[in-house]
């Protein structure tokens, strides 16, 4: 029980910092505009290619919504990630240090996982209010078109940018213990981040079979059949074991803080 | 109420706490004394959980440091050396966190905060960011939250550091309110402070303990080593000249001289009282005698006594201030001649004359 308070107080504290300052406003603001640029793009993309005479008897099939503007849209959106998610991270731990906030921390009767929890969940929340409030792009779409597109893709899409970004952030709540300057940890993160996303070009049918197996690491190529609507179990389990052990190396890096200090 | 035994804690090759052992009984308040890098921070980091120690036992409310963490810690209220506090939140929210963290029942939340506020005066700064506040709050801050919890024990690190006069004797006497409910460990540089606030103390340098005693037993150790303290009206030559010839001075040092008044410090043999004897020579030289008195050793004396070897050193440089800030006079030259040490002053103590003149001017 105590627990969940504990998890709860530091998930509380994180929100007053990213609301007390103005970067969870960037982050929020960064991400909608960017989620409403590829939106428009997608849009117009569609509405061009539906508008083509080519399509009314006998010729190519009239575009799918969900395929020609909400898939897009969403896999763009993992690359806006990495770029917004060091934003989040890269002060949770490295700020604690430089401030000695951390010793308060440290000798509060509340365990390490609770506060590297707590810390990652408070960064994973602003991030799923980030998707929640693009999502509202999507809205007018529902309303407007007909037949109407549906909804679940949507939804698993989500899901999987959530999880994806969710990855990103236990990796940067790693880095950010590694450092006191939260500048280090956040420059550290992204060039990281860009490095395993950049793992997923590797996957072809061409490759070897570790040049695969380095394929299988980026983060991004797991979100395909989840943003067609297809959850596959073991995409949930990679995106849960990277995220696990993303907190993991957090953990130990933080209890081993104990032994140098 | 706190037990450490044998501990010891190393980084690489260096050990910054080698052997340090103490306890501190319910209701106590602890002075920990000792130069800057003795090995106090480390300790009380140990005590408070912070970091590990490499050996040796730690006890606090009965609980294990090292076996038993978060019990030890729900037991500890802690003021490191830098008030631990978030600049961007205000003092009502980091009180609120810091209620959480700690384990307060959501229904005493509100009532601890308060009493907290009240007991470090923080009332009228509720609702400003901390960020905003002076050191001084911010340090008041620091205290609330040590004491939010209403935790058996507390450990201060320096709680005085960087605070005005006044805040010092409020924050003193807080913590001397706190004692007898509270089981406290305060470390400090200010001297005087332990004495004012401290049942007892504990001096440690390079890591180990070289006294533990009462703040008075401390002082009594050295006491016979004390001084007497002379103000006349002449010049340092002919009072030194005057007191050549009583019996049982060790030495004679110039404290200070200012327009035509001279203060010596006189070192006796031990156990002797030459008071009456040196009041009586330097009248008999027809020099006037403005004030004698007897300078008794501060804590601060048996502190450099016991943290230092080469006093002489010290005593070379010591400026001319009041007795409680003044380091004891040569000791080591410990001279059984009647009449020796009246050295005349050095260059460097004449520089010191020179510093002494604009007191006269107020």
């Amino acid at each position: 029980m105590s627990t969940f308070t504990n998890i709860g107080a530091i998930v509380r504290k994180e929100w007053q910092h990213y609301f007390g300052s103005p970067i969870a406003y960037a982050a929020l603001f960064t991400w909608n505009a960017l989620f409403s640029v590829f939106f428009l793009f997608a849009l117009n993309y569609f509405l061009e290619a539906s508008m083509n005479p080519g399509g009314s008897m006998g010729g190519p099939p009239r575009p799918n919504i969900n395929e020609w503007i909400f898939r897009p849209t969403l896999m763009n959106m993992a690359v806006v990630a990495l770029f917004v998610t060091p934003m989040l991270t890269m002060r949770l731990f490295a700020e604690e240090q430089r401030q000695g906030t951390w010793e308060l921390l440290a000798t509060s009767p509340i365990t390490d996982w609770q506060i590297v929890l707590g810390k990652f969940f408070g960064a994973a929340s602003v991030y799923a209010l980030m998707i929640a409030t693009s999502l509202l792009n999507f809205v007018a779409v529902f309303v407007a078109a007909e037949p109407k597109p549906e909804w679940k893709p949507v939804l698993t899409g989500a899901l999987a940018l959530l999880l994806m970004g969710s990855c990103f952030i236990a990796l940067g709540t790693f880095l950010s213990t590694l450092t006191r300057n939260q500048i280090v940890a956040g420059i550290l993160s992204f060039c990281l981040f860009l490095a395993i996303w950049t793992l997923s070009w590797l996957d072809n049918p061409m490759s070897s079979d570790p040049v695969k197996v380095l394929a299988y690491l980026g983060v991004t190529g797991h979100m395909e059949d989840m943003v067609k609507g297809v959850i596959d179990s073991k995409d949930i389990v990679f995106y849960l074991s990277f995220i696990g052990f993303g907190l993991f190396l957090t953990q130990q890096s933080v209890e081993s803080r104990r032994w140098r200090e | 109420m706190i037990e450490v035994a044998d501990l010891r804690k190393s980084y690489g090759r260096f050990d910054a706490v080698s052997g340090v052992s103490f306890a501190v009984g319910k209701g106590e308040i602890l002075g920990f004394l000792g130069p800057n890098g003795a090995g106090k921070t480390t300790t009380m980091r140990i005590l408070t959980g912070f970091v590990t120690a490499t050996s040796g036992r730690v006890t606090v409310a009965g609980y294990d440091v090292f076996k038993s963490p978060i019990e030890a810690k729900r037991s500890v209220g802690y003021l490191p050396e830098l008030p631990p506090v978030y600049p961007d939140l205000d003092v009502m929210s980091f009180l609120d966190f810091c209620a959480r963290i700690k384990g307060v029942k959501s229904a005493d939340r509100k009532s601890r905060i308060d009493r907290a506020i009240e007991k470090a005066r923080l009332g009228d700064v509720r609702r400003k960011l901390i960020g905003r506040l002076s050191k001084g709050y911010r340090q008041r801050v620091g205290i609330a939250q040590a004491i939010l919890a209403d935790p058996p024990v507390l450990i201060l690190d320096e709680p005085t550091a960087g605070l005005d006069p006044q805040q010092i004797i409020e924050t003193r006497e807080l913590i001397k309110s706190l004692g007898g409910d509270h089981t406290i460990i305060l470390s400090t540089h200010i001297l005087p402070e332990v004495s004012m606030t401290c049942n007892r103390v504990v001096i440690i340098s390079k890591g180990r303990v070289v006294a533990e005693d009462t703040p008075e037993n401390l002082t009594a150790r050295l006491s016979g080593k004390g001084a007497v303290r002379l103000e006349v009206r002449a010049d340092t030559r002919e009072a030194f000249d005057a007191l050549r010839e009583v019996e049982g001075i060790v030495t004679v040092n110039p404290r200070g001289m200012s327009s035509g008044h001279t203060i010596l410090e006189l070192q006796a043999e031990e156990g002797k009282d030459i008071r009456a004897a040196a009041a009586r020579a330097i009248i008999g030289a027809h020099i006037d005698l403005l004030s004698l008195s007897q300078v008794s050793l501060s804590l601060e004396d048996v502190f450099l006594e016991l943290t230092t070897k080469d006093t002489a050193v010290i005593s070379e440089v010591a400026p001319a201030e009041p007795a409680i800030f003044t380091p004891i006079a040569a000791m080591e030259p410990r001279n059984r001649e009647p009449e020796v040490a009246t050295t005349p002053p050095a260059p460097a103590e004449a520089a010191q004359v020179e510093n002494a003149e604009p007191k006269e001017t107020n």
